[in-house]
């Protein structure tokens, strides 16, 4: 009987193996959450974008916001930029990080699409960029009031997406 | 009207492997003679469908018929006929359609070259490729219908085959690898037909081996073409690469290998039967999870694709019906009663044994490697990573240590050998290989290093233990050259895959330790030497292709030390080559197209990047891959044996006496 | 030894994600996948790929060796499956010039891969670290090994022992076999004959 009970073993790692690919088909492979989760805000000290001053991480501790990186040359940031001066104008702080971009088009695009930033960091090395673990524009990072990460987003912040999934984490933002 | 037809042809088709699958079992349940004998002809009209189906979208293809939506999507009018022809499989649907007509394929040669076979037996065998054929067939038809129409918008011109697979050597991988693939479904067919007719034994393994050899042959092929491909295409020399997709036709190889083994121990002693069914069942269940791995998109790999759960899903239900089904008969119908015929510890079974653990724990390593991070991912863990270094770094090893047991495998005797015997036999052939693994890296010209030594110790292992045993059939008064011509076919083969399989240990190994690259940036006119060549980077030329427009790139390479006035002097080049940078119209990607000048023993290899400065300047890789070529002629040496014991005569000459229970076979039917 | 000049090339195309496609398979699949790219370009960026030209000057060669294997085992965290030395995507440009940085800085292997883990997780790695959880990566072939050798043992005993103890009649058991065998070979001389 061990003998025939034995043979089943085949059978049982099959089984086990399709149980895995099972819950394979409802992940994706390529979702990357951030490594810097639930961790503070790379240190930097960087230019702002439209004045001659600099800025460093500490200073945007204090109040919630979202860190958006975003630069001229990415077609997906100006389809999301009208929404940003929506979430602006709801009294959403966005701090933005321009990145490995041109100053002069960065400011021109500012001045003709609206400026939804509360404040304007000039990534052009991409060296906050790489800290982040950014890997592409848009990303927008959510910050909490003592400059901890706690979420990010990867790709257009539109209606649909802030709505369903993106307010319930802003909202818990307040609470820390 | 042809995409109606060939979408009508396939629903016939499916109909056919309908009946295929159920009428010929329930014969052999029910002993009703005429329903089994139905098997070859409901075989052959399911080929005979599924052929109109592919000429017709085929047809589809080669007239530009930009209604049909996989025509559309994957072709274009500028590209050359060929390509068109082979982008028919350049995609999802297509190459499903082409799967199960390989399949057909095997069906029809298995009721074609099996007309010895009892006929419950071969009815079985065929319902079971039927049953499977129906999988596909509804797979395609149902999820993946590669006939859908694009009406009433149809484009005015196609999108293009992916540039990458614009290439002679993308043509005839896919069919090759399908072969192989779809190839073990026949082993498999007769090991639930041998479990569901409750007999296994010797009969059983002779009817599979050459089947199974033959799939194995074209897998090898198969795999061995993809590998080449990607040396010469992707344009950084990489031949090898673990990602899932790979891994996903690797598996199937390295459980088809301890399947051709143990086979051989099945057959020859009648032992480890149901090891070897469980092999014949592991084999194409995992050609089976392959197909999964690489349409449902649950693991990252290169060869990206539009991850579809419900196809999926489709699969994932199939291979439960398949491969549980599969195994459920084998944990039930299996003989549990343990085998009486012994041998010793040291003996030739024991040393197949070995081999078939080698390559057990070597494909178990790449699956669960494959799909670690999928496991992580799901148990959340978090994300995770497994490539090429860590396979490297576990699968050589692991593949080496097979190579001594390699040597003393063909000079060792069935059941009862001795220690002793073996002394006397490898003292000679140990003593010569451990000289020519020292001298023959030095007399390459290059310096010592102890990997290659030992990659050509082990390989000449391999090899002198085959000379040596050829030695020993060397009877008084038997000429070697009647030895030679006694020896079967199936002998041949042996020593042809195992020399193969030596040739790439070699080069793999030469290739790692003795390459040398170099990324330059180089405007024409100027030279560069690598590893004693002088690449000359005389000019630059704009060229037009069928679909595609080239910077074509022209070298002359010389012998480092004659080149120093190689441009004023006109000395003869060791070679010319021509690297291209294309731009395809259609698609506006860019491709390189790497130079290669080959001989046996090393390539020379020069590729382009991209334009650097306004000098006319470019980003130039050159390379040096000594021995690099003998992997893929090992490989071709590896598949050619197998193909050669399919063609030994014992296969044969059975049939010609008419032996009840064995019936004879053929070469490969391709 | 003096300072190498190291142009990196990149071959392929201008979209990073099929810019390399390797070699065993499913060519297949890549046609179907060309529409969801332009799919995912449409709401995701990537800065559009220059011409990459790197002029790395490594203090010592074994520096560059030391960049050459670390540049293979890093993966690119944006691509399909590709490591940042293949791979001409912006972010991977970014991480090779990090890596020269920090390997020029001084910092040991160990620091760098440390690092590139805490930016992008154990993703990166395509070596995964001896540690925690991919332990288990590098343990399980020398365990199922020992394992299958085991049974291996198991196996072989039990048919030795079986010829043993009761040598006469298996033998007898084995000529009838053999005789069975040779009836089914049809007197064809076999490759494996050579025990007989």
């Amino acid at each position: 009987m061990a003998a025939r009970l034995k043979l089943f073993l085949p059978l049982a790692a099959f089984a086990l193996l399709v149980g895995l690919l099972f819950r394979g088909l409802s992940l994706d492979p390529q979702a990357l959450p951030s490594a810097l989760v639930d961790k503070p805000l790379p240190a930097f000290d960087l230019p702002l974008l439209d004045a001659p001053s600099s800025i460093t991480e500490s200073s945007l501790k204090g109040e919630p916001a979202l860190l958006n990186v975003w630069a001229t040359w990415c077609i997906s940031c100006r389809v999301e930029h009208p929404y940003l001066q929506r979430l602006a104008q709801q009294g959403v702080k966005i701090v933005g990080v321009n990145y490995k971009d041109e100053r002069s088009a960065a400011l021109e695009w500012l001045t003709q699409y609206g400026d939804p930033y509360a404040v304007n960091i000039l990534d052009a090395a991409g060296g906050l960029g790489l800290d982040l673990g950014v890997y592409g524009a848009p990303e927008t990072y959510f910050v909490d009031a003592k400059g901890i990460i706690r979420y990010r987003h990867v790709g257009v912040i539109d209606e649909r997406i802030w709505s369903t999934r993106l307010k319930a984490v802003y909202d818990g933002l307040d609470g820390v | 009207m042809t995409a109606e037809l060939g979408h009508f042809a396939l629903i016939i088709a499916l109909v056919l492997a309908g009946l295929l699958s159920v009428v010929p079992l329930w014969g052999s349940w029910s002993r009703h003679m005429a329903a089994m004998r139905l098997a070859p002809s409901l075989a052959f009209g399911v080929t005979l469908f599924l052929s109109i189906s592919f000429a017709c979208l085929a047809h589809a293809f080669l007239t530009d018929d930009f209604s049909v939506k996989v025509v559309a999507s994957n072709s274009n009018s500028l590209l050359p006929a060929m390509y068109k022809f082979s982008a028919l499989w350049g995609n999802h649907e297509g190459s499903l359609l082409l799967w199960v007509l390989i399949l057909s394929f095997w069906m029809s040669a298995v009721a074609l070259f099996s007309s010895g076979l009892p006929t419950p037996v071969l009815a079985r065998v065929l319902a079971i490729m039927g049953a499977v054929a129906v999988g596909f067939l509804s797979f395609s038809l149902f999820t993946s219908n590669p006939f859908e129409r694009l009406l009433p918008a149809t484009p005015a011109d196609g999108q293009d085959l992916n540039p990458l697979l614009q290439d002679p050597g993308l043509i005839i991988h896919p069919p090759l690898l399908y072969m192989g693939y779809v190839g073990f479904s026949v082993a498999f067919a007769f090991a639930v037909a041998a479990l569901l007719g409750g007999r296994l034994d010797a009969a059983w393994a002779r009817w599979s081996r050459p089947w199974t050899n033959a799939a194995w042959g074209f897998l090898s092929l198969g795999i061995m073409l993809g590998s080449w491909w990607a040396y010469y295409e992707l344009g950084w020399g990489g031949w090898w690469f673990w990602d899932p997709v790979e891994n996903a036709s690797f598996m199937p190889w390295l459980a088809g290998t301890a399947l051709v083994h143990s086979l051989a121990v099945t057959e020859k002693r009648g032992l480890f039967k149901s090891w070897t069914v469980l092999l014949a069942l592991a084999a194409f269940s995992l050609s089976l999870l392959g197909t999964f791995l690489v349409r449902s998109g649950v693991l990252t790999s290169v060869h990206a694709f539009a991850a579809d759960p419900e196809r999926g899903l489709f699969i994932l239900v199939f291979l439960v019906i398949v491969i549980g089904g599969s195994l459920t008969l084998y944990a039930l119908r299996v003989p549990a009663v343990k085998s009486v015929v012994s041998f010793s510890l040291v003996s030739r079974e024991t040393l197949l044994l070995v081999n078939n653990v080698v390559f057990l724990v070597a494909t178990l390593t790449v699956l669960f490697g494959t799909l670690f991070p999928l496991l992580m991912d799901a148990l959340g863990q978090g994300k995770y990573s497994v490539g090429a270094p860590y396979f490297n770094a576990v699968f050589l090893p692991l593949m080496s240590s097979l190579v001594p047991f390699m040597g003393l495998g063909p000079i060792s005797r069935w059941r009862d050998d001795s220690v002793h015997r073996w002394r006397s036999r490898v003292a000679l052939p140990a003593l010569l290989v451990v000289a020519c693994a020292l001298l023959l890296p030095w007399l390459s010209g290059q310096t010592f290093n102890l990997w290659v030594s030992l990659a050509v110790l082990c390989s000449l292992w391999v090899v002198f233990g085959m000379v040596d045993d050829l030695r020993s059939r060397k009877r008084p008064g038997v000429t070697w050259r009647l030895l030679l011509r006694r020896q079967p076919a199936s002998y041949w083969g042996m020593v042809l895959a195992h020399s193969g399989f030596a040739a790439v240990v070699i080069s793999v190994v030469a290739t790692t330790q003795y390459s040398v690259e170099r990324d330059l940036r180089m405007a024409p006119g100027m030279s560069e030497t690598l590893a004693g060549y002088e690449f000359v980077f005389d000019r630059v030329e704009r060229e037009r292709g069928p679909n595609y427009l080239a910077d074509v790139a022209y070298f002359r390479v010389f012998a480092a030390s004659e080149a120093v006035d190689s441009r004023t002097v006109d000395a003869d080049p060791i070679a010319a080559l021509k690297a291209e940078k294309r731009r395809y119209f259609a698609s506006g990607s860019l491709m390189t197209e790497a130079a290669i000048a080959a001989t046996a023993f090393r390539d020379l290899y020069v590729a382009m990047g991209e334009p650097v400065g306004d000098d006319g300047a470019w980003a130039i890789r050159l390379h040096y891959k000594p021995m690099v070529r003998w992997m893929w002629l090992g490989a071709v040496a590896m598949g050619l044996g197998a193909f050669l014991t399919v063609a030994d005569r014992r296969y044969r000459t059975v049939r010609s006496r008419q032996v009840a229970t064995a019936a004879g076979y053929h070469g490969s039917p391709a | 030894m003096g300072s190498v000049l190291k142009t990196a090339i990149e071959a392929g195309g201008t979209t990073p994600l099929l810019s390399k496609l390797s070699p065993a398979l499913s060519p297949i699949l890549l046609g179907a996948f060309l529409p969801v790219l332009l799919a995912a370009v449409l709401v995701f960026d990537v800065k559009p790929a220059s011409a990459v030209i790197e002029t790395y000057e490594f203090s010592s060669s074994e520096l560059e060796a030391r960049y050459h294997r670390l540049s293979q085992e890093l993966r690119c965290p944006k691509c399909q499956n590709q490591n940042i030395a293949d791979s001409n995507a912006p972010i991977s440009q970014d991480l090779r010039q990090l890596l020269f940085r920090q390997l020029e800085a001084g910092a040991s292997d160990e620091q760098i891969l440390n690092d590139m883990v805490a930016r992008y997780g154990e993703f990166v790695r395509y070596r995964p670290s001896a540690q925690g959880a991919t332990l288990w990566l590098w343990l399980a072939p020398a365990l199922l090994l020992v394992l299958a050798l085991l049974i291996l043992v198991t196996v072989v005993r039990r048919h030795s022992s079986a010829a043993a103890s009761a040598p006469i009649a298996l033998n007898a058991q084995q000529r009838e076999r053999m005789q069975e065998l040779r009836s089914l070979d049809g007197g064809g001389l076999s490759g494996e004959s050579s025990g007989r």
